[in-house]
């Protein structure tokens, strides 16, 4: 009998802890099926962040690093520079990819580090219960801002694609959404895409993935899509922020 | 081999490079640039890394991120920013990683001077960042030592698989002494089937870790680590004894204070008194054994350090309260005069602790 459906070689057994409804199974598979695709599984290390995604080291089947909370990029920083002929790649949230690790990401960016980051951006502090991140959306409702997100005490949300698109050197900046299938695939190529271009040596590239935490969110799994959608997405719009490749 | 004139901080960096060290991260900070300064020109000729990392907390995590892959990997500061280092040497020691550490001391607290100091012993010796868990911890007293300790730190955190620390100061950091330097070796000598390499679908996957959400799990990492410690605490300590034997009044001291004791001992002797020295290399592990056992004859211990009295629990530890221990110290960057020291053996002698 033919297979048609199979887990991806990247993914191990071990059963996700995430929320039911939670978007980073999906992204998980999006990493681990770009891993396969390449065939890149023997030779690639992971890094995982502090966050919801802690124990991504017992989810992906390659070795894994689990680092400090915002450090992952200088983790990641220091494996390639050791071993410049393996995959490095960090998956991370967006309190620690844009809050507490902001000089590691900036740097890392700027450095263009043949690395690839995946950057899951849900605007919550999930992990820890739900509180603001520094994604969270003027106006949301957190466990750390009751009353909403009050843009003139707290500030603004940062905008990390157009942030690091304002530095001369990443090479690949896209950021995506998993929030319907059009989405997911077009998330699926350009996942491929940043590992292609550390396989390539060409540098730094960020994948931003706009996901959904409806747990914390207090939405049930379609409403936070939903969410998305009407509310997300118009904040972050989707798109491809650095493409060196189309720079002569 | 012949000897070469060298400042401590670089030979530091020479020797380092000799035992296989290809990965070094930084940031600047006064007084020990100069190793950064010797790296980054070395390292890009020998197919190695230097890079001046964004803080010192990157430049830790970097080392971390080599340390992973099993490779040497080493940073250096001084004492502020070694107070920011302490999160990922945390990290370094929970997941069990080997690295070197280089503190060239100066005064504290805060941005304190940038004269030398040995006040970050309580930061270097007790832990330093959160959790249960040592660093091997050498102290260099000469430039000779700087090279001759950065390979056995190396050597000792592949060992033990567990981060090292030099604790040096400015005076041996700034200071130029002839220096017979080290054997070159590739650093590869112990094996390290933990590390991060890519598991080549040969073998199940390696993970670099320190969370472990189960409890008894934990505490079982910890009372393993434990036991590794004993282990350390058995087999290396070291430490120099110097006119001990007929000692009545035993000076301890390390680094930069250890050479001042020396030359006040001499005067001592001169004067007729007996005193002599105990100087800890390894101030984790604490030379107890020794101190114990010179508490059996002496009249009394002084603890001559640049700080405001942290080995000197350590000694009193080690003796069992038994005999009084002295301080005699100065801070802020000042260092104690042979003069002074001798006034405090000379007290000792008298009978004032």
């Amino acid at each position: 009998m033919a297979v048609v459906f199979s887990k991806p070689k990247a993914l191990t057994d071990a059963p996700l802890h995430y929320c039911p409804g939670c978007t980073h199974g999906i992204i998980h598979r999006l990493v681990a099926e770009a891993i396969d695709d390449l065939g890149i599984l023997g030779r690639t290390v992971g890094v995982a962040p502090v966050g919801c995604a802690v124990m991504a080291y017992d989810y992906f089947s390659c070795d894994m690093v689990e680092a400090a909370h915002g450090r992952a990029p200088a983790v990641a920083t220091g494996l390639k520079r050791a071993m410049p002929d393996r995959i490095i790649f960090t998956y991370q949230g967006d309190g620690d990819l844009a809050s507490i690790g902001m000089a590691e990401t900036v740097h890392a960016a700027t450095r263009n580090e043949n690395i690839t980051v995946i950057f899951v951006n849900n605007a919550i502090y999930g992990m820890t219960g739900g509180q603001m991140a520094p994604t969270s959306l003027p106006g949301q409702v957190t466990q750390t801002s009751p009353y909403g997100r009050d843009v003139k005490t707290v500030g603004y949300p940062i905008k990390v694609c157009e942030l690091l698109s304002a530095l001369d050197a990443p090479y690949y900046i896209q950021r995506v959404a998993v929030n319907s299938v059009k989405h997911v695939a077009e998330a699926k190529k350009a996942i491929r895409r940043a590992f292609e271009n550390q396989i390539e040596g060409r540098g730094f590239s960020l994948i931003e993935v706009v996901s959904s935490c409806p747990t914390n969110w207090g939405m049930t799994p379609q409403k936070a899509l939903d969410w998305v959608e009407s509310d997300m997405i118009p904040y972050y719009p989707l798109g491809v922020y650095r493409d060196k490749s189309k720079e002569a | 081999m012949a000897k070469v004139l060298m400042k401590g901080n670089e030979a530091i960096a020479e020797a380092a490079i000799r035992a296989g060290c290809r990965h070094y991260f930084g940031y600047p900070i006064t007084p020990q640039t100069e190793i950064a300064a010797y790296m980054a020109k070395r390292m890009p000729k020998i197919g190695g890394t230097f890079l001046q990392a964004e803080s010192e907390i990157s430049a830790i995590n970097m080392v971390y991120g080599v340390a992973s892959a099993g490779r040497r990997a080493m940073t250096s500061s001084s004492s502020p920013g070694v107070s920011l280092k302490q999160e990922g040497i945390s990290y370094l020691a929970g997941s069990d990683l080997p690295a070197l550490i280089v503190n060239v001391q100066r005064g504290g607290p805060g941005l304190g001077g940038i004269q030398p100091s040995q006040s970050d012993y309580f930061q270097a010796t007790k832990g330093g960042g959160h959790g249960d868990y040592h660093l091997i911890v050498l102290a260099p007293a000469s430039v000779q030592e700087m090279a001759d300790l950065t390979v056995k730190a190396f050597d000792l955190a592949d060992k033990y698989r567990m981060p090292s620390m030099l604790l040096a100061d400015g005076t041996i950091g700034q200071m130029m002494e002839p220096v017979e330097l080290p054997e070159e070796t590739d650093g590869s000598g112990v094996e390290k089937p933990w590390a991060v390499t890519g598991t080549e679908n040969k073998r199940e996957h390696n993970i670099i870790n320190s969370l472990y959400l189960v409890p008894e799990q934990l505490e079982v990492k910890n009372l393993e680590r434990y036991e590794r410690y004993k282990i350390v605490e058995q087999n290396e300590v070291m430490y120099e004894e110097y006119m001990t034997e007929d000692a009545d009044i035993c000076v301890v001291a390390f680094g930069i204070a250890a050479r001042v004791s020396k030359n006040a001992i001499t005067a001592a002797r001169e004067k007729g008194i007996k005193a002599g020295l105990i100087r800890p290399i390894t101030l984790w592990p604490f030379p107890t054994e020794a101190i114990a056992k010179a508490a059996e004859k002496v009249k009394g211990f002084i603890s001559v350090e640049l700080s405001m009295g942290q080995m000197i629990d350590d000694i009193k530890l080690a003796e069992g309260c038994k005999k009084p221990v002295a301080l005699c110290s100065r801070v802020g960057g000042m260092i104690p005069s042979p003069e002074q020291v001798l006034a405090a053996i000379e007290k000792a002698e008298r009978g004032e602790f």
